[in-house]
């Protein structure tokens, strides 16, 4: 990056600012590297620094009312960049505190009987039922992560909900589904 | 870049809106304060014996006192706004720093000075215990209306901004105290008035997230 980009980047910002897509889109598209290189100051994993970066993305446009063309850009995009990426640092060492990885749990068993128990909370009326009784929030992570497939930045984008707000989200719901279903449901 | 990002920056600016961006945020805690202002001048004239705080006024312990209180209610507003935007350091908490300190030596020496001429009186409470409940009475609405202001700039750290903008209303609250508070304040006096700022700042950042729409 250099001194005339970061003056255009801000230049981009104002323009987008009153409503100009196409400098928005070449804006968002030019800081990608930026940002990606100030979240993999905090993050190693490639899945989790494009997550993070989509999340600062996001933040951006939420708060793009704020940005003050007579301040540096980069200074603002930074602090947000940071702010981010210390908050993913942190939901993840409390992801990890509380959660065991493991890639066995995720497979069903060869023996078809071994499975009817599981098999048995697949009644959709059932699962729906458990759905349904979510608080708001959980709901719509659930409907839109697991029910319509949509990527998190997909949901986030149709929710408002950040990705971060959208993964603890659908952690809780899980969580909640499980003990409503007598604790067998797939992540 | 992935096709998810991709997707994700044409969603955000397809049909892209204008926004109004905010006004500089010492503009904002100006207006903002004006308001209060001129709340606070109408209870006063319509309530306060203003007669017996000019007698108490030419006191220049309780005139310095006054000032750190007041002073520390406006640079911690001030703080409150300027944090709340994502590019202002954290240092801008410091700012009522030098008035606070301002307010507590001035009010310390008031209370030891009561000790010294009343003897151990001067240490118990004043003629009211009303001050706690009246700073948080006071404060709590003011911190509302404050929060009002501050969730427009959806702040991405909402503790210090909640922090600050506790300590602002409180002092407001306290400063507004003194008009009707006629007697000099002694040591408990002044550490329910300092309870009174700590509830309130405490308050503040529980409801922080919430309250501040933090992103």
């Amino acid at each position: 990056m250099t001194a005339s980009s970061a003056e255009e980047w801000g230049r981009l910002m104002a323009a987008a600012q009153a409503g100009d897509g196409g400098a928005y889109a070449r804006l968002l598209r030019e800081i990608l590297p930026y940002v990606r290189a100030i979240v993999r100051r905090h993050h190693a994993a490639p899945d989790r620094i494009e997550d993070v970066a989509q999340d600062v993305l996001l933040t951006l446009h939420r708060i793009r009312h704020t940005y003050d063309p007579a301040r540096p850009f980069t200074a603002w995009l930074g602090a947000i960049a940071h702010r981010r990426s210390i908050d993913a640092l942190r939901r993840k060492v409390r992801t990890d505190a509380s959660e065991t990885f493991s890639p066995v749990a995720y497979e069903t068993y060869a023996d078809p009987g071994a499975n009817k128990e599981i098999a048995a909370h697949e009644d959709s009326a059932v699962l729906a039922e458990a759905i349904a009784a979510l608080p708001p929030g959980q709901r719509q992570a659930v409907e839109l992560l697991r029910l319509k497939e949509m990527s998190l930045a997909e949901a986030s984008a149709t929710s408002g909900q950040s990705v971060g707000a959208l993964k603890v989200s659908l952690h809780r719901a899980i969580r909640a589904l499980q003990r409503a279903l007598g604790g067998k449901v797939d992540r | 870049m992935t096709d998810e990002t991709e997707s994700l920056i044409a969603h955000l600016t397809e049909g892209l809106q204008p926004v109004r961006r905010l006004a500089p945020p010492w503009l904002r805690a100006a207006i903002w304060l004006g308001i209060v202002a001129v709340l606070g001048a109408i209870i006063v004239l319509r309530f306060a014996d203003l007669a017996m705080f000019v007698h108490r006024i030419a006191d220049p312990r309780l005139a310095l006192e006054l000032t750190g209180i007041l002073l520390t209610g406006i640079l911690a507003i001030i703080a409150a706004f300027e944090l709340s935007l994502p590019d202002r350091p954290i240092t801008w908490s410091l700012l009522p720093a030098p008035s606070f300190v301002l307010w507590l030596g001035s009010s310390g020496f008031s209370c030891w000075h009561q000790w010294i001429v009343r003897g151990p009186d001067g240490l118990g409470r004043g003629e009211t215990g009303d001050c706690f409940l009246w700073i948080v009475a006071f404060g709590v609405p003011l911190a509302i209306a404050l929060f009002v202001a501050l969730r427009q700039s959806h702040p991405l750290s909402p503790g210090p901004v909640a922090a600050m903008a506790g300590l602002g209303v409180a002092s407001l609250a306290a400063f507004l105290l003194q008009f009707f508070h006629p007697f000099d304040a002694t040591f408990i006096d002044l550490g329910l008035h300092l309870a009174a700022v700590a509830t309130i700042v405490v308050l503040a950042r529980a409801a922080a997230r919430r309250g501040l729409n933090a992103v």
